[in-house]
């Protein structure tokens, strides 16, 4: 099992014709994506080809997703232009929009997470890697090769930070069901209660890893919400230990405002709440094996 | 970006909110000039992107013409906790009956734009929701409606008993709205807005920060940027499209990533060692950008070891590893190279690095602890 993708993904992609859009479409496809459409306005009716056969080029969200049931897309489309093309799949009937794009403007977030909060679609990042179910698919831009299949679920603001912890996992024989990064904006759409929650009720997910970083209130709630609601074990990292006040550490979300999101007080939460807290991410490692008993 | 608070009225004012007048001087003699057109009695204020200017002495009162240029002269190239002051704003004093503060922010927990409004104004607002948490109203605007009229009233009520005052709040607070969200702000703050003893409602201070985001869709906002107040490593590295930040150690560090760059900084401390700074070089890591990282790592003198640490999902390591060779090349590296890189093409990597007569690790943690244990020992 995964959570929020798997084998009946059907993926548009917004923004197949770009840089970024076109190089990971490949690479989405090579890790078994059944990427159906991609959207281009103005490229109407060519076809974006891949080893895999050729993939049908629409100008809107509307047509493509009429014309193949589409129920997913992933969002490559530069920052001016993302949260349009959010909103636009989320009027489209797809479930589930995953924004990778970093540099969308906070205000422009807001608006654009109302909308999908309006019409029930789950909005994944933005400014994230996505996800990826290893042996089922992956929508984003988490490189397949360093994942495995097994019982982990892992949820992360960081991109590259996740990648390490999920390779050393990998390296040591222990795969995941799913990784999900949330991005690291300010105003982001699924958080990590609602991949913790989506992890709870996944029957292959025995143990969850989730790394947090400075900024804000979420793995503090987060923290809360595993006490009191889950079952499997839960291991922690937070970056930024070494983080100074007031400053936005890459991630527009990453930042201490005035005594609050510091690496010293989630970590804090977290081990009060019964969350194992790795001081560095190898230890995540070692902190997994001994939640599943290996 | 921070702006100062002169830039911030202009904005404000713009708007329509009823700010004084006033000017910003680079010299005393401007500052004196603008005093005597002001009518003498004014406060000069040190314009620099810190808190706390008045207790470090860069806000003060003169009540002649001569006296604010004595008083300019002497805040002019002060330092306020690190940055040296080039302007000072030059206002009228203003008579105050009562203080207030109105703020609108992005409130990552309601995920919207929020006023928080108190009374107590004229101080540092955290402090305020720490001693007296009731003293402040907080109000999460919903994007799909924005301010609502209800809303401003609600506020206003909050901060003054007097109709007239409520109504001159209720404007206020629309029209900070609507600055806030045309300059695509992170935070819009008046602290204090003042009552005069005649019942006229006034910023007297105005504070605000854009979001870098929305910079490039906003160039007349862009073009407050003030390049003096920043140190100059990082007005490079945002030429160069780093993120950068500048700390006190002796480890110099260059990473791929924002979240594995602070795990790269944790890790030097977890190792007994300081870093210098965080840099992310990003996604696309071409030899130019590792040329511009290392030559704003190696301008700090302080900087013992240079640390890589790079995962290759995205980004290629045969490029990164290009980029270090290409750039010990063209400039003049004198701190020792310590690289960690593993993922894709690695293999090619560790071979360019190899030719080059350097080492490499593939493992974050030997690379780290090797590293500080040089540091301490140069």
């Amino acid at each position: 099992m995964s959570i929020f993708i798997d084998t009946s993904t059907r993926l548009v992609v917004q923004g197949i014709t770009g840089r970024d859009g076109s190089f990971h479409t490949r690479q989405m496809v090579a890790a078994g994506t059944n990427v159906v459409a991609g959207v281009t306005p103005g490229k109407g009716g060519q076809t974006f080809e891949t080893d895999q056969g050729g993939i049908p080029i629409f100008n809107t969200m509307d047509e493509a997703v009429e014309a193949t049931q589409a129920n997913a897309s992933v969002v490559y489309v530069p920052p001016a232009f993302a949260s349009g093309a959010i909103m636009e799949a989320a009027d489209s009937g797809v479930d589930l929009v995953v924004a990778i794009t970093e540099g969308i403007p906070v205000l422009d977030m807001t608006r654009a997470f109302a909308f999908t909060q309006d019409r029930d679609v789950r909005l994944l990042g933005p400014n994230c890697p996505g996800l990826i179910s290893p042996g089922k698919g992956k929508v984003g831009i988490i490189p397949e090769q360093i994942t495995a299949e097994g019982p982990v679920g892992v949820v992360s603001r960081s991109g590259t930070l996740t990648y390490e912890a999920v390779h050393q996992l990998t390296q040591a024989g222990i795969g995941q069901t799913t990784c999900v990064g949330i991005g690291g904006d300010p105003i982001i759409g699924t958080n990590f209660i609602d991949c913790l929650a989506a992890f709870s009720e996944d029957p292959d997910t025995r143990a969850v890893v989730m790394i947090g970083e400075i900024g804000g209130t979420d793995e503090q709630e987060a923290a809360q919400w595993v006490s009191e609601n889950m079952e499997i074990p839960v291991v922690g990292f937070i970056a930024g230990q070494t983080a100074p006040p007031g400053r936005t550490m890459g991630h527009a979300g990453a930042i201490i405002s005035g005594s609050s999101g510091t690496a010293e007080e989630k970590i804090r939460v977290f081990e009060e709440n019964g969350i194992a807290v790795a001081r560095r991410p190898v230890d995540i490692r070692d902190l997994i094996k001994e939640a599943l008993g290996l | 970006m921070d702006i100062h608070e002169y830039q911030a009225k202009e904005l404000f004012r713009k708007a329509g909110i009823p700010v004084p007048p006033g000017d910003v001087a680079r010299t005393a003699d401007e500052a004196e000039a603008l005093a005597r057109a002001l009518g003498g009695s004014v406060v000069v204020k040190a314009q620099v992107h810190t808190g706390g200017r008045g207790k470090a002495g860069g806000v003060k009162l003169a009540s002649s013409a001569e006296e604010a240029r004595e008083h300019a002269e002497a805040i002019l190239g002060m330092e306020i906790n690190g940055l040296t002051v080039h302007k000072v704003l030059v206002t009228p004093a203003e008579d105050i009956a009562s203080e207030a503060y109105v703020g609108v922010l992005v409130d990552r927990k309601k995920q919207s734009a929020t006023f928080m409004v108190s009374p107590e104004g004229g101080v540092d607002i955290e402090q305020v929701a720490e001693d007296n948490p009731d003293a402040i109203l907080k109000m999460p605007i919903d994007p799909r409606y924005g301010l609502l009229p209800h809303q401003a009233y609600r506020m206003s009520t909050f901060l003054y008993d007097d109709p007239k005052l409520v109504k001159q709040a209720s404007k206020i607070m629309g029209q900070l709205y609507r600055a806030f969200n045309e300059n695509s702000c992170s935070l819009a703050e008046i602290n204090p807005l003042i009552v005069t003893p005649d019942d006229e409602v006034k910023a007297i201070d105005a504070k605000v920060t854009i979001d870098d985001n929305a910079l490039p869709r906003l160039p007349e906002v862009e073009a407050y940027r003030d390049t003096d107040a920043e140190p100059p490593s990082e007005t490079k590295a945002r030429e160069a499209s780093l993120s950068f930040v500048k700390l006190d150690g002796n480890v110099g560090c260059c990473v791929n990533g924002a979240g594995l760059a602070m795990a790269t900084m944790d890790l030097v401390k977890y190792y007994g060692g300081d870093p210098a700074n965080f840099l992310d070089i990003g996604g696309s890591s071409n030899p130019e950008k590792v040329i511009a990282a290392l030559e704003i790592i190696t301008a700090d003198p302080n900087v013992k070891v240079i640390l890589f640490n790079i995962f290759g999902g995205i980004t290629r390591c045969d490029d990164v590893a290009n980029g270090i060779v290409e750039a010990t090349k063209q400039i003049d590296i004198e701190p020792p190279i310590y690289i960690r890189l593993t993922g894709t093409n690695e293999d090619e990597a560790l071979q360019i690095l190899k030719d080059a007569g350097f080492s490499a690790y593939t493992s974050m943690d030997e690379v780290v602890e090797t590293a500080v244990n040089f540091a301490a020992q140069a």
